[in-house]
C-alpha cells in the first residue's frame, strides 16, 4: 500500500479535481464543473468483475491440475479432511450473512449497527483463517505434509491459495472501516458493496474447493 | 509529414519497395522449388504420403505467398501519392464473404485432408508380430533394447541403471527374460517389416527423430509411447534428439540402420552370441 | 493538498505533479507510465539482441575464441542460458510490454477521450512490478550456476529437478520462475486497468463502432492477458513447489539422472506443465501480435488517406483471433504424447484461426487499394508489417497439420515461423508506432532520412536472417542446438548458419542507427509544432504535442465521426477528425 496520505487519495481519485465531498447518501459521477472527469462508479464494479474473472482462471488452472493429477494417479492416496473444515465453512457462510446485514444497516443510515455487524464479519473471517490453520496442524500431526502425496499437496495448496485471497478480503474489510471516506471519490457504501461482492465470491470459491477436495479425497 | 513534399509518394521508394518484395518472393520461391535445401528422401510409404501432403501445402501456401506479396508490391507502386485523390470505399461485403469462405475451405480442407496420414501413424497401432524395440533416452545418449529370442522384455529397475558398468537401461539380471535382451547404442531394423518402437526416457524429456522416416516422438519420463513404421530402403539414417534436454542436447545423436532381412538376421545372431 | 476546494464558478484543474520523483519516477500519469514501459522495452530489446548476437556468433563459429567467456570458449550450457534468457526477455519484456503497456498506456486513454486510465495508481504499480520482475530475472545471470538452460518454455523435468540435470537449473531457474510469477501479477493489474478504462471511460460519442482499431486490439489483448496470466501463475507456483517443497506435480517416479535414482518424486506428469504453460502461451503470442496489427491497420489507413477496408470485419477478426487463441494451445504439443485425437481437434481449430488472420491481410491490401500512399517511415514499417506477417503466418499452415509437424516440430522451421511473426512483424508494428507517435509524445520528429536507412537495412536484414531458417527446418535441423557438429547432415548445414549469423550481425548493428535517431531526435529533432502533422483523425491529434498532463485540459471531447474518415466525398479536406462537429466540416 502506498504510504502517504496523498497517495491514499489518489488511489481512488483518478486525478479528478474539484468538487465538494460526495454527499453521504449518494455516490459521485456527479458533475464537478469543468474539472477532470470523475471515474464513474460503475468502473469499480467492472474492475471487480474483471479481477474475479482472473482469480477464477487461476483457480480453474489449479482445479484442473488437481483433476488431471488425480486421474494419473496410482499414487493418489486419500487425504482425510479434518472435521474442523465443516465448522470453518459454516463460519464463512455466516460471515456472508453478517456482511449483508451490515450493508443493510449502512443503507439505512444506522452507522453503529453497520460497524458492529461489519466487525462481526471481520471477526468471522479471521476465525475462518484460524480454523484453516488448525486444519493444517491437524493434518500435519497425522503425518500428512505438503509433499507427502499429491492429494495432500493439493489440499495445502488450494486452501493456502484461497486463504491468501481471503486475507485480501479481510484487508478490504478493515479498509472499509478505517479509511477516511469523506476525502475519497467513492463512498463508503460503494466500497462496502464492492467488498461484499468479493466476500461472497470468496465464500462461493471455498464451497467449490471444499466440494472438490471432498469428492476427490 | 506535410512540409516535406518529395518523399510523400516517392516513385523511388515505391519502386524500391515493390522490387524488393518481388525479388524476395522470387528468390524464396525458387529456393523452395529447386529444393536446394530439402527433406532427405523418405524411406517408408508413410513418408511418401507425408511428402505428398507437403506438396499440396506448398502449392497452396506458395500461391497465397506470391499473390499477397505481389499484390502488396503492386498496390504500393500503383497507388503511391502522385497527387490523385484516394477512392473512398469502406469495404465490400461480397468480397469479404467470398474470400473468407475460400480461406475456410482451403485451410480447413487442407487440415482435414491430412487426417489419414496422422491416423495411420497414431490412431492405429502396430500390427501384432511387429518387431518391438524399446527406445530409451537419457542425458545424452540413446539406447535400444530388443527382446531377444524369447520374445520377452526383461524387467528393468531404476536402481540398477549404471552406464559405467554397462547396464544403461537398468536390466534386472534376476529376471530370466533379461538374459537374452539385446541392448545397443544404435538401432538396427529389417527392411519391409513393421517395427514398433516403445519410447521412454530415464530422466528428462527427449525426442526421437529420424528425418527419413518423417517421424518424431517425444520421449517423456513416466510414459511409454508407441510408434510404428515400415522402412523400405536399406541404409544408415541419423537420429537426432529433438527436445531440449540439457547441455548435451546438441550431441544426443545415434544411428538407425535398415538392413535387408538376411543381413538383419545375421546382425541379430551376432548380438545374441555376444550376449552369451 | 488533499482536499480539493470547489473553486467558485470557474473550472479548477487538478494540480499537475511537482518534483522529479512524482513527475518522472513514481508518476501516476498514464503518459509517463507508457514511456517508462517503452524505456523498459527498449533496454530489454537491446539486451535480447545482444544475447542473440552472441548465440549467432557461436552457431556460426563454435570454436572461435571469445575472451569474455572463461577459457575463451562458449560452453553449450552458456549457449543455452543465453538462448533461454533471449527468449524470455524478448517475449515478456519486449513483446508483451511495448505494444500493449507502452503505446497502449500512452494512447488508449487519449484515443477514447479520457483524462487517464481508470486506476492511475494501480497503473503505476503495474509498471514498477514489471520492473521488479525484470530485475529478478536478470539476477539469474549472476547467481552461481548462472541463468537457466531450459528455454523460455521451461519444460519439467528439466526445469524441476534442479542443478542435477544441468547448470543454471538451480538458483538461476528459481529466480527465473519467481521473476515470471511477479510478471504475471503485473500483467493482470495492467489488463484490468485497460479493460475497465475501455468499457467505462469512453468520451461522449465514442461508441464501440467508432473506436480506432488500435483500441480494439488493446482491448482484446487485455482480455487475453486477464484470462491467461492467472494460469501461468498457477503453473509457476506448482513448478516452484516441485523444486523447493518436494511435491510431484510434474515429476514422475523412477527417474535416474546420471546413475542417481530420484526417489523423492513420483507420479507427476510433465505433460501437465505443457498444458498449463501453453494454455497461457498461445494467447500470449496473440498478445504479442494483436497491437501491432492494430497499429498497422491504423497507419495503412492514415497514410493511404482511405478508410480501413472492412472495419467491422477487422473488429470481428480481432475478436475471432482472441477467442480462438484460447482453443488452440494443443498445437504446441502434437508430438508430446498427448492424445492423437485431441491433437487432430486442435489442428482443425488452428487451421480455423488462420481465417481471421487471412481476412485481416485481405483487408490491409483493400485499404491500400485505390489509395494515395505516402511513404514516411511509419508507413514503411506498417507496409513491412504486412509483408512479414504474410511470410510468417503462412508457415503456420504447415505446422498446424500434425502429420507434417512430425517432421518440423522443434526444428528451425518453427524458429523461422515465430521469429517472422513475433520477432519481426510485431517489432515492425512497434517501430511504425514509434515513428508515428514520436512527434505527439515528444514534440519532435524523428529524422526521416536516418529512419529510412534504418528501415531498409532492417527489412532486408530480417528476411536474410529468417527466410533461410525455413530451409534449415526442411533439411531437418533441430532447434536449441548449441552447435551443428553432431552428425553429417547437420555439418552440411553450417554454411547456412554462417550466412544467417552475418545477416544478424548487420541487422543488429542497424538497430544502433535507430537508437541514435531516437536519442538524437529527443534532444535535437525537428520540432513538431502542429498538433496534427500527419492530418490524422483520432483524438490524440487534437491535443498539443506533447499533451498536457490531463490530456484534454479539463474539457471532455465529444466524438462525432468514425476513426477513419479519409477522403470523404464532399469534404474539402481529405480527413475529418473524429471530434470535429459536423457543422464545422468544410465542404468541397
Amino acid at each position: 500500500m502506498p504510504g502517504t496520505i496523498v497517495d491514499d487519495v489518489e488511489l481512488i481519485d483518478a486525478g479528478h479535481g474539484g468538487g465538494t465531498p460526495p454527499p453521504a447518501g449518494g455516490d459521485d459521477d456527479g458533475d464537478s464543473s469543468g474539472s477532470r472527469r470523475p471515474v464513474p462508479r460503475r468502473a469499480y464494479f467492472t474492475a471487480l468483475q474483471l479481477g474475479l474473472a482472473a482469480i477464477v482462471m487461476f483457480f480453474m488452472a489449479l482445479a484442473s491440475s488437481y483433476i488431471v493429477r488425480k486421474g494419473l494417479g496410482l499414487d493418489w492416496q486419500s487425504t482425510p479432511l479434518p472435521r474442523v473444515l465443516w465448522f470453518n465453512t459454516a463460519i464463512l457462510l455466516a460471515s456472508s450473512v453478517t456482511i449483508v446485514v451490515a450493508r443493510r444497516r449502512l443503507e439505512g443510515g444506522e452507522r453503529e449497527a453497520f460497524q458492529s455487524w461489519w466487525w462481526v464479519t471481520t471477526g468471522l473471517g479471521l476465525l475462518f483463517l484460524a480454523g484453516q490453520i488448525i486444519a493444517w496442524r491437524q493434518l500435519a500431526a497425522a503425518g500428512m505434509l505438503l509433499a507427502t502425496n499429491p492429494s495432500s499437496s493439493f489440499f495445502y495448496l488450494l486452501t493456502a491459495a484461497h486463504g491468501a485471497h481471503l486475507a485480501g478480503g479481510i484487508f478490504a474489510l478493515f479498509y472499509v472501516l478505517f479509511r477516511p471516506w469523506s476525502r475519497s471519490r467513492i463512498s463508503q457504501r460503494t466500497a462496502a458493496e464492492l467488498t461484499s461482492i468479493y466476500w461472497h465470491f470468496m465464500d462461493g470459491l471455498w464451497i467449490f474447493l471444499f466440494a472438490l477436495l471432498t469428492l476427490g479425497r | 509529414m506535410l512540409s516535406r513534399r518529395p518523399e510523400r509518394g516517392s516513385t523511388t521508394v515505391a519502386l524500391s519497395f515493390a522490387v524488393f518484395l518481388i525479388l524476395m518472393t522470387v528468390v524464396t520461391v525458387y529456393i523452395f522449388w529447386a529444393k536446394i535445401w530439402w527433406f532427405p528422401p523418405a524411406i517408408t510409404d508413410f513418408g511418401h504420403e507425408i511428402d505428398a501432403q507437403y506438396a499440396r501445402t506448398f502449392l497452396i501456401t506458395g500461391i497465397v505467398f506470391v499473390a499477397a506479396q505481389f499484390g502488396l508490391a503492386w498496390a504500393i507502386f500503383k497507388f503511391r501519392d502522385q497527387g490523385q485523390k484516394a477512392t473512398y470505399f469502406e469495404g465490400n461485403n461480397t468480397m469479404e464473404i467470398v474470400w473468407t469462405l475460400a480461406t475456410v475451405v482451403l485451410f480447413v480442407g487442407l487440415g482435414l485432408y491430412a487426417r489419414n496420414a496422422w491416423a495411420e501413424v497414431h490412431f492405429i497401432g502396430a500390427a501384432p508380430g511387429a518387431l518391438q524395440v524399446e527406445v530409451t533416452g537419457q542425458q545424452f545418449v540413446w539406447n535400444f533394447r530388443y527382446a531377444g529370442p524369447d520374445g520377452k522384455f526383461g524387467r528393468e529397475k531404476p536402481e540398477l541403471v549404471s552406464a559405467s558398468t554397462g547396464n544403461p537401461v537398468g536390466l534386472d539380471p534376476a529376471d530370466p527374460a533379461s538374459k537374452d535382451d539385446i541392448v545397443s547404442p544404435v538401432i538396427v531394423v529389417p527392411a519391409n517389416r513393421e517395427v514398433e518402437l516403445i519410447i521412454r526416457s530415464q530422466d528428462v524429456t527427449h525426442s526421437f527423430y529420424v528425418r527419413e522416416l518423417r517421424l518424431k516422438q517425444d520421449a517423456v519420463p513416466g510414459m511409454e509411447i508407441h510408434m510404428h513404421f515400415t522402412a523400405t530402403t536399406p541404409g544408415d539414417y541419423e537420429i537426432a534428439c529433438a527436445e531440449l534436454c540439457g547441455l548435451g542436447h546438441y550431441r544426443m545423436h545415434s544411428m538407425l540402420t535398415v538392413m535387408n532381412e538376411p543381413d538383419f538376421e545375421k546382425w541379430e545372431k551376432d548380438q545374441e552370441a555376444a550376449n552369451q | 493538498m488533499v482536499t480539493h476546494e470547489d473553486g467558485g464558478g470557474h473550472a479548477h484543474q487538478h494540480q499537475p505533479p511537482s518534483g522529479f520523483i512524482r513527475k518522472y519516477v513514481f508518476s501516476i500519469d498514464h503518459k509517463v507510465i507508457g514511456i517508462q514501459y517503452l524505456m523498459l522495452a527498449l533496454f530489454s530489446v537491446f539486451v535480447g539482441m545482444a544475447l542473440s548476437l552472441l548465440m549467432r556468433l557461436h552457431l556460426a563459429w563454435p570454436t572461435a575464441h571469445f575472451s569474455i567467456f572463461k577459457g575463451g570458449q562458449m560452453t553449450p550450457e552458456q549457449y543455452l542460458a543465453l538462448m533461454t534468457m533471449h527468449g524470455t526477455i524478448m517475449v515478456f519484456m519486449v513483446l508483451t510490454t511495448a505494444p500493449q503497456s507502452g503505446f497502449g498506456n500512452y494512447f488508449l486513454p487519449i484515443q477514447i477521450g479520457a483524462a487517464d486510465m481508470a486506476f492511475p495508481v494501480l497503473n503505476m504499480m503495474s509498471f514498477w512490478t514489471t520492473f521488479l520482475s525484470l530485475v529478478v530475472m536478470i539476477c539469474a545471470f549472476f547467481v552461481s550456476g548462472g541463468a537457466p538452460i531450459g528455454g523460455w518454455t521451461s519444460y519439467p523435468p528439466l526445469s524441476a529437478l534442479g542443478e542435477i540435470v544441468g547448470p543454471g537449473q538451480g538458483g538461476g531457474e528459481t529466480l527465473w520462475i519467481i521473476g515470471l510469477a511477479i510478471f504475471c501479477g503485473a500483467s493482470l493489474m495492467g489488463a484490468l486497468n485497460f479493460i475497465t478504462t475501455l468499457i467505462d471511460l469512453r468520451a461522449k460519442g465514442m461508441t464501440l463502432g467508432r473506436l480506432p482499431l488500435t483500441c480494439w486490439t488493446w482491448f482484446v489483448t487485455a482480455i487475453l492477458g486477464l484470462l491467461a496470466f492467472g494460469v501461468l501463475l498457477a503453473a509457476c507456483i506448482l513448478l516452484l513447489l516441485d523444486r523447493l517443497a518436494g511435491t510431484s506435480f510434474f515429476i514422475p517416479g523412477g527417474l535416474v539422472v546420471t546413475d542417481q535414482v530420484i526417489t523423492w518424486h513420483k507420479g507427476g506428469s510433465p505433460l501437465l506443465w505443457q498444458h498449463l504453460f501453453w494454455f497461457f502461451g498461445h494467447p500470449e503470442v496473440y498478445i504479442a501480435i494483436l497491437p501491432g496489427m492494430g497499429v498497422a491497420s491504423h497507419l495503412l489507413s492514415t497514410f493511404s488517406r482511405k478508410p480501413v477496408f472492412g472495419y467491422r470485419a477487422m473488429v470481428g477478426a480481432v475478436c475471432g483471433i482472441g477467442f480462438l487463441g484460447f482453443c488452440v494451445w494443443g498445437h504446441h504439443m502434437f508430438i508430446s504424447g498427448m492424445s492423437p485425437y485431441s491433437a487432430f481437434a486442435f489442428s482443425i481449430l488452428t487451421m480455423t484461426i488462420g481465417v481471421p488472420s487471412a481476412i485481416k491481410t485481405f483487408n490491409w491490401l483493400g485499404t491500400l487499394w485505390g489509395g494515395k500512399i505516402q511513404f514516411n517511415c511509419a508507413m514503411l514499417f506498417a507496409l513491412g508489417f504486412v509483408s512479414l506477417f504474410v511470410s510468417g503466418g503462412l508457415s503456420g499452415l504447415f505446422l498446424a497439420q500434425p502429420a507434417l509437424d512430425l517432421y518440423l516440430h522443434d526444428g528451425y522451421f518453427v524458429v523461422a515461423h515465430f521469429h517472422l511473426i513475433m520477432g519481426v512483424a510485431a517489432i515492425f508494428g512497434m517501430f511504425a508506432g514509434l515513428y508515428f507517435w514520436f512527434p505527439k509524445m515528444f514534440g519532435k520528429f524523428m529524422n526521416e532520412g536516418i529512419g529510412k536507412l534504418h528501415f531498409w537495412l532492417t527489412f532486408i536484414g530480417v528476411y536474410a536472417i529468417f527466410m533461410p531458417m525455413h530451409f534449415l527446418g526442411l533439411a531437418g535441423n533441430p532447434r536449441r542446438y548449441s552447435e551443428m557438429t553432431a552428425g553429417p547432415f547437420l555439418q552440411a548445414l553450417q554454411p547456412v548458419h554462417v550466412f544467417i549469423s552475418i545477416a544478424a550481425f548487420i541487422t543488429i548493428a542497424a538497430q544502433l542507427i535507430f537508437l541514435f535517431n531516437f536519442i538524437w531526435s529527443l534532444m535535437a529533432g525537428k520540432e513538431a509544432k502542429e498538433e496534427n502533422p500527419w492530418h490524422a483523425t483520432t483524438l490524440e491529434w487534437s491535443i498539443p504535442s506533447p499533451p498536457p498532463f490531463d490530456n484534454f485540459a479539463g474539457v471532455e471531447p465529444v466524438v462525432y465521426h468514425g476513426p477513419y474518415e479519409f477522403s470523404v466525398p464532399g469534404a474539402a479536406d481529405d480527413y475529418i477528425p473524429q471530434h470535429l462537429a459536423p457543422n464545422l466540416v468544410r465542404k468541397a
